[in-house]
């Protein structure tokens, strides 16, 4: 089976400071990779050098696209990566309103990414909106309502089903839950899986919270001062972490 | 004349402009960049419209200058003695004798020749801002074709207002390319943009200018199931009783009376000087002034 999506030797450079270096890995279809590590540790530089963010300083970022197959993302023009960002691929932010337009209504929020790829009827839009948000638990009768009447869990829910709705293959989060009372967070992280599981998502999942990925993720990725230092299925990499920063990990979580 | 350089720029600074409006009819609806110059007005009175003006007059022409469809208006008053000033270029209220027209917010009902230009006064010649307000932003979504946005702000006109409540500078396509501010027209303007006379648009604030050449496609945008209308007051000018021209509503008095009259008081004079009678209109006579 070709991977979806395939990383090989990426490195990004703040000046002399590493943000990440000489990362590798694939991703198949369906799958759900977590990457955790402490704050600091690069997560963030990657996850948004793979989505075409940030430019990465070395390293190919393949896509299995639906026409050329797997191509470089780095190399590939602009307009192209772009076309990517808002057909095939989601970006989930940790703060709703970096994924949000605040000022436009839940309905327009979720129903862009419908009109960027040419959708142009009112009725058809609308109707796909509402069907969203009831996926993510949003009343009808909040369609027209703007996000910054919604709660801080209802803005993420609000982000998922805007980067969702036009069935995107592969699906970057940034901490989806960091911010979010606990209480809250439990609701998004069911709802997530439920999602993943019932479409087939492929995901990369960033978060510096071990619940979160023995939730979500297939397989794990562990960071420290941009390097990964363990990789691995999610429950044999919690269960019996090899590297020593992992096992400090695992356990301070296990503490709490 | 005067001691001004002809129509008040010096020929460096026309020729500049030039160039960015030869850019601009070469790539219809490309916002073009431009050192827009300060002008002896304040911004808001024109000033982009001014300085494209300036760049094309030359000695011979004969010059319009309306505003909301009038010639009496202060704003257009002052632009057209600028110009008479400056450049000192014969003016008219006749649309049809005009060469150059300098308008701000209205077409005029009266089809214009491809002998004749059309140069627009443009606030914010940006159709994307009110959206997506950084400028690096805007450019790359024009030039990546990325217009999905606009349509998000039809989509909230209509959940918001039942229907697409924009009625003025109502968003066009060029020639299925670049999606530009057509200035704050009536949305009943739209479908005259596609005309035989050449229209320049200038944004001084904004250092824009944009253009169409003659015949140019220009398409209002809309969803299928809420497609474009040029809508107007469903009236008649009740001066020259004309039921096909943008209108006014002009209040009368106190007791909330009100009459419905053209906006382009040049197209109703003619209408009645040639026996044209509204519902609340006086047989026309020739104005002493
Ligand atoms: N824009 C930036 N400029 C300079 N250094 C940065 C920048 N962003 C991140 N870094 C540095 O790169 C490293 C990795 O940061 P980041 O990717 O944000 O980690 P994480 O998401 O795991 O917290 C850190 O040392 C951080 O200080
Ligand atoms: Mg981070």
């Amino acid at each position: 089976m070709t991977p979806l999506f395939q990383v090989k030797s990426l490195g990004k450079y703040y000046g002399s400071r590493i943000g990440c270096e000489d990362v590798s890995f694939d991703l198949y279809p369906g799958e759900v990779m977590g990457i955790v590590g402490e704050s600091g540790s690069g997560k963030s530089t990657l996850l948004n050098c793979l989505a075409g963010h940030l430019e990465p300083d070395t390293g190919e970022v393949l896509f299995d696209t639906r026409v050329g197959g797997l191509r470089d993302t780095v190399t590939m023009s602009e307009p192209e990566r772009r076309m990517l960002g808002r057909t095939d691929w989601a970006f989930v932010y940790q703060h709703a309103r970096d994924g949000l337009r605040m000022g436009v209504s839940a309905g327009g929020n979720v129903g862009e990414r419908l009109m960027a790829v040419g959708a142009r009827h009112y009725g058809d839009i609308r109707a796909q909106a509402i069907d969203w948000l009831g996926r993510v638990e949003i009343a009808e009768d909040r369609v027209d309502d703007r996000p910054s009447a919604f709660s801080g869990g209802m803005q993420q829910r609000l982000q998922i089903a805007r980067n969702l709705v036009t069935g995107p293959r592969l699906v970057f989060m940034d901490e989806p839950t960091g911010g979010l009372d606990v209480s809250v967070q439990a609701r998004l992280l069911d709802l997530l899986r439920g999602l993943v599981r019932e479409m087939g998502l492929s995901a990369i999942i960033v978060t510096h919270d071990l619940a979160v990925v023995r939730l979500l993720a297939d397989r794990l990725m562990v960071m420290k001062d941009g390097h990964v230092v363990e990789t691995g299925l999610t429950d044999q990499v919690l269960d019996d972490p090899q590297h020593g920063y992992t096992q400090l990990l695992v356990s301070s979580v296990l503490q709490v | 004349m005067s001691d001004y350089n002809f129509a008040y720029l010096d020929e460096q600074t026309k020729r500049m402009i030039r160039r960015a409006i030869l850019k601009g009819l070469a790539v219809p609806g490309y916002q073009v960049p431009f050192a827009s110059r300060e002008m002896p007005m304040p911004y808001g009175w024109g000033t982009g419209g001014v300085q494209v003006s300036a760049a094309v007059l030359v000695p011979e022409d004969v010059m319009k200058v309306i505003d909301q469809g009038a010639d009496d208006t202060t704003n257009a008053v002052s632009i057209r003695k600028f110009f008479e000033k400056t450049a000192g270029v014969a003016t008219t209220e006749h649309t049809r004798d005009a060469d150059v027209i300098q308008t701000r917010h209205r077409i005029p009902e009266e089809p214009l020749r491809e002998d004749q230009i059309l140069v627009y006064q443009v606030p914010i010649p940006e159709p994307l801002r009110f959206l997506e307000p950084r400028e690096t932003e805007t450019r790359k979504m024009h030039a990546l074709e990325e217009y999905g946005l606009m349509h998000v702000k039809l989509y909230e006109d209509i959940s918001r207002h039942g229907a697409i409540s924009t009625a003025y500078a109502y968003p066009v396509k060029v020639e299925g390319r670049y999606v530009m501010d057509p200035s704050p027209i009536p949305k009943f303007d739209n479908p005259k943009l596609e005309m035989a006379a050449v229209q320049l648009f200038g944004a001084g604030r904004e250092q824009r200018i944009y253009a169409l050449p003659p015949y140019t496609q220009v398409v209002s945008l809309d969803f299928e199931d809420f497609p474009f209308e040029a809508s107007k007051a469903d009236h008649a000018c009740d001066l020259c009783g004309c039921n096909t021209s943008y209108l006014d509503e002009v209040i009368m008095d106190d007791a909330g009376g009100r009459m419905f009259v053209c906006s382009d008081t040049d197209f109703c004079r003619e209408r009645r000087a040639a026996g044209h009678v509204g519902a609340q209109g006086a047989p026309y006579e020739e104005d002493a002034a």
